[in-house]
């Protein structure tokens, strides 16, 4: 995805036609939001099927935030982000083989089996997990931060939580520190306005989270995340302020979750009309969709195409999740301390 | 008396609580509205309303340090960390000021928070979710540490903890929250119904902290365990014909060493077992202890059964868990040494 975004990343709102993104990028993004959501659709078959054990968080709903912000990273920025972490690695360019095979916890995952869902991570990709405990990754994603600055070398943080790790105090502390060093970070808080059964509106004195930034001087604004363009547009301006050494940027994306907090979670905390309203009127992708045909960037049966492409990606990373061996019993005593 | 699972058991004592002392307040990570991640609080905050039982912010040192202050100005605040690997953000406050408030006041003030969190491993949660940190606590002067083993106890010592006047992290299994587990990863779930410590009364009774139990009697050798492997071993020693006497600590600090005394001066042969790894693991506290006082009773060395020294695996979680087998093996090379 980088190489697609690096062709536009010349581009500016001047030199662009007003109608917006090309249809490169426009099919681009629905590819790899497609991609997501048939691959987190598999994933949540095989939890069904006792393949993927322990705890599995799906991404559905929230692929147009993921998709957007990317498309504005450049290559060898990072990205961080906590347990709801599928997405971020595919879009990143991690395959969808080593994502699969992490849940299953073979040899073939990213972790080679020792992380499983929440905790996996890309050296490759720039990719810093998979956190598993609610808030922390956005005190190592300003850690990550302060290197890029002390190197010197014009990378930036991309650093996700959700609506319920905005209430953790390190993240304050943090906001703190990234202002004061003027840290390239930009923290993405991911509102789908649940932390698991408990809403922003029962947990948050201040709803609207890209305020939280205020007091400490952080820039921030309020963001449409089921709109990919609407995402790629406020990250392109955040990441571009971020790079600059103006220091750190908040994005508040509105999103939604489709599918429970977890897998065992039944969602009872929120009616079937309020979930119903987001899928049928606000999807992400079918908004992409929409508009990729409007415009006639593609036609059906090219998207179709495309949709069966995805759909053989997807079936052969469930099939190879499960062919990759199990890994060696000694693996469980490697990686504790460096090896000598 | 009504069959009840661990969790059943928990919401009841909390029930009681709630009821008989207006002091008490529950609150914790969807602990109100949602009724707990595994539903120990559920249906309290319909009950007794909203300033009693509600949600906390996703801030475990927050949690942690308004309890204490909720319970130095006499409340009895029972606060939920969502998973034992969740509470150490709240270490500090635990360490600096939940533990020491009641020393550094000259006893003018107390801080009896309970601190309920589920516990260990079997559910494949893999680092972050599967976590026994039992050992950083007992490390901690001024806090008990408690881990029930069945509904029973759960509910009994749940009540004893937030009636007294001490700080209490007490810690739920959670891999037993619905029904007991022999080490058997693939075998089918058992029910507390079928369980004599799945009787639990409807009302108000207390099991006192610091009393150990010896939940079967035994000759060949001791095993000193608690929470889920409490019933791996008993099943371990049934399947492997070994005679085992096996106490259930039930608390860990301040742990009752009388009985264990009693009843490796008796076997001379001793397992302590933990899911917790083996460096610096509370076995390594019962190891030495046990030597201390049963030294020339002892007629083979003290065998540690634990996790391993790594992080909580997410594929190997059966290698790690010590289960049925390993503990087998275990009995046999304690009864077999000579």
């Amino acid at each position: 995805m980088a190489a697609r975004q690096s062709a536009s990343s010349k581009s500016t709102s001047r030199t662009r036609k007003p109608s917006g993104p090309g249809a490169d990028t426009y099919i681009g993004w629905y590819r790899d939001m497609l991609l997501i959501r048939r691959f987190e659709e598999k994933a949540g078959q095989l939890y069904g099927m006792g393949l993927i054990a322990g705890f599995c968080h799906l991404y559905i709903g929230q692929e147009a935030v993921v998709v957007g912000v990317q498309s504005a990273l450049r290559e060898g920025d990072q990205v961080i982000t906590g347990y709801r972490d599928h997405g971020h690695m595919l879009a990143t360019g991690m395959t969808a083989n080593g994502v699969m095979a992490e849940l299953t916890g073979r040899e073939g995952g990213y972790s080679r089996g020792k992380g499983g869902s929440m905790h996996m991570f890309s050296r490759e990709k720039q990719f810093f997990g998979g956190h598993g405990i609610v808030g922390a990754q956005v005190s190592l994603g300003t850690g990550l931060a302060f290197a890029n600055a002390y190197r010197e070398d014009g990378k930036v943080c991309a650093t996700y939580f959700g609506d319920g790790a905005a209430n953790q105090g390190q993240v304050y502390e943090s906001f703190n520190m990234a202002k004061i060093w003027n840290l390239p970070v930009v923290y993405i808080i991911e509102n789908n306005q649940y932390a698991m059964g408990t809403s922003v509106k029962r947990s948050s004195s201040e709803t609207h989270l890209f305020k939280r930034g205020v007091s400490f001087n952080i820039p921030g604004e309020e963001v449409d995340g089921m709109d990919v363009n609407a995402v790629y547009e406020a990250a392109k301006k955040a990441v571009e302020h971020a790079r600059s050494g103006k220091g750190p940027y908040i994005l508040e994306m509105k999103t939604y979750r489709y599918r429970g907090h977890s897998m065992s979670d039944p969602a009872k905390y929120r009616t079937r009309d309020e979930v119903n309203e987001y899928r049928e009127h606000k999807d992400p992708i079918d908004l992409a969709k929409k508009r990729i045909l409007d415009n006639k960037f593609a036609s059906e049966d090219e998207l179709k195409a495309m949709e069966k492409e995805i759909k053989k990606i997807v079936q052969e990373s469930a099939e190879f999740a499960q062919s990759s061996p199990e890994p060696d019993p000694s693996e469980l005593y490697t990686d504790v301390l460096i090896e000598a | 008396m009504p069959a009840m699972n661990m969790l059943q058991a928990l919401n009841s004592a909390m029930d009681v609580l709630l009821d008989k002392h207006p002091e008490t307040v529950i609150f914790g990570e969807d602990s109100g509205y949602f009724g707990g991640v595994f539903g120990a609080t559920q249906g309290l905050q319909k009950k007794y309303g909203l300033d009693r039982v509600f949600d906390a912010p996703i801030n475990e040192a927050a949690i942690a340090a308004m309890a204490i202050g909720m319970a130095a100005k006499g409340l009895k605040p029972i606060a939920e960390i969502q998973f034992a690997d969740y509470i150490f953000p709240a270490f500090d406050q635990i360490i600096s000021e939940m533990s020491r408030l009641r020393y550094r006041s000259a006893g003018q003030f107390v801080s009896p928070v309970v601190v309920r969190s589920p516990w260990g491993g079997g559910i494949r949660g893999g680092q972050t979710h599967s976590m026994s940190p039992e050992a950083f606590f007992t490390h901690i002067p001024g806090v008990k540490v408690a881990v029930p083993s069945n509904p029973y106890d759960a509910k009994g010592m749940l009540i004893a903890a937030s009636e007294g006047d001490d700080p209490v992290i007490f810690f739920e299994p959670k891999r037993i929250y619905n029904g007991p587990f022999d080490g058997v990863p693939d075998a089918p779930l058992s029910s507390w119904a079928k369980h004599p410590k799945g009787e639990v009364p409807e009302g108000h009774y207390r099991v006192e902290l610091g009393k150990a139990e010896i939940v079967r009697e035994g000759e060949a050798c001791t095993v000193v365990t608690y929470g889920t492997l409490v019933h791996v071993a008993v099943n371990a020693a049934e399947k492997a014909g070994i005679d085992a006497e096996i106490i259930d600590l039930k608390t860990l600090a301040p742990y009752d060493i009388e009985t264990i005394v009693a009843s490796v001066n008796k076997t001379g042969r001793v397992v302590v077992a933990h899911e917790a790894p083996r460096t610096s693991g509370f076995g390594a506290e019962l190891a030495a202890q046990i030597q201390e006082e049963c030294f020339y009773a002892l007629e083979a060395p003290v065998f540690r059964l634990t996790g391993w020294d790594t992080p909580y695996p997410h594929a190997h979680e059966w290698a790690y868990f010590p289960g049925q087998a390993r503990f087998i093996r275990a009995l046999q090379t304690v009864t077999e040494a000579r």
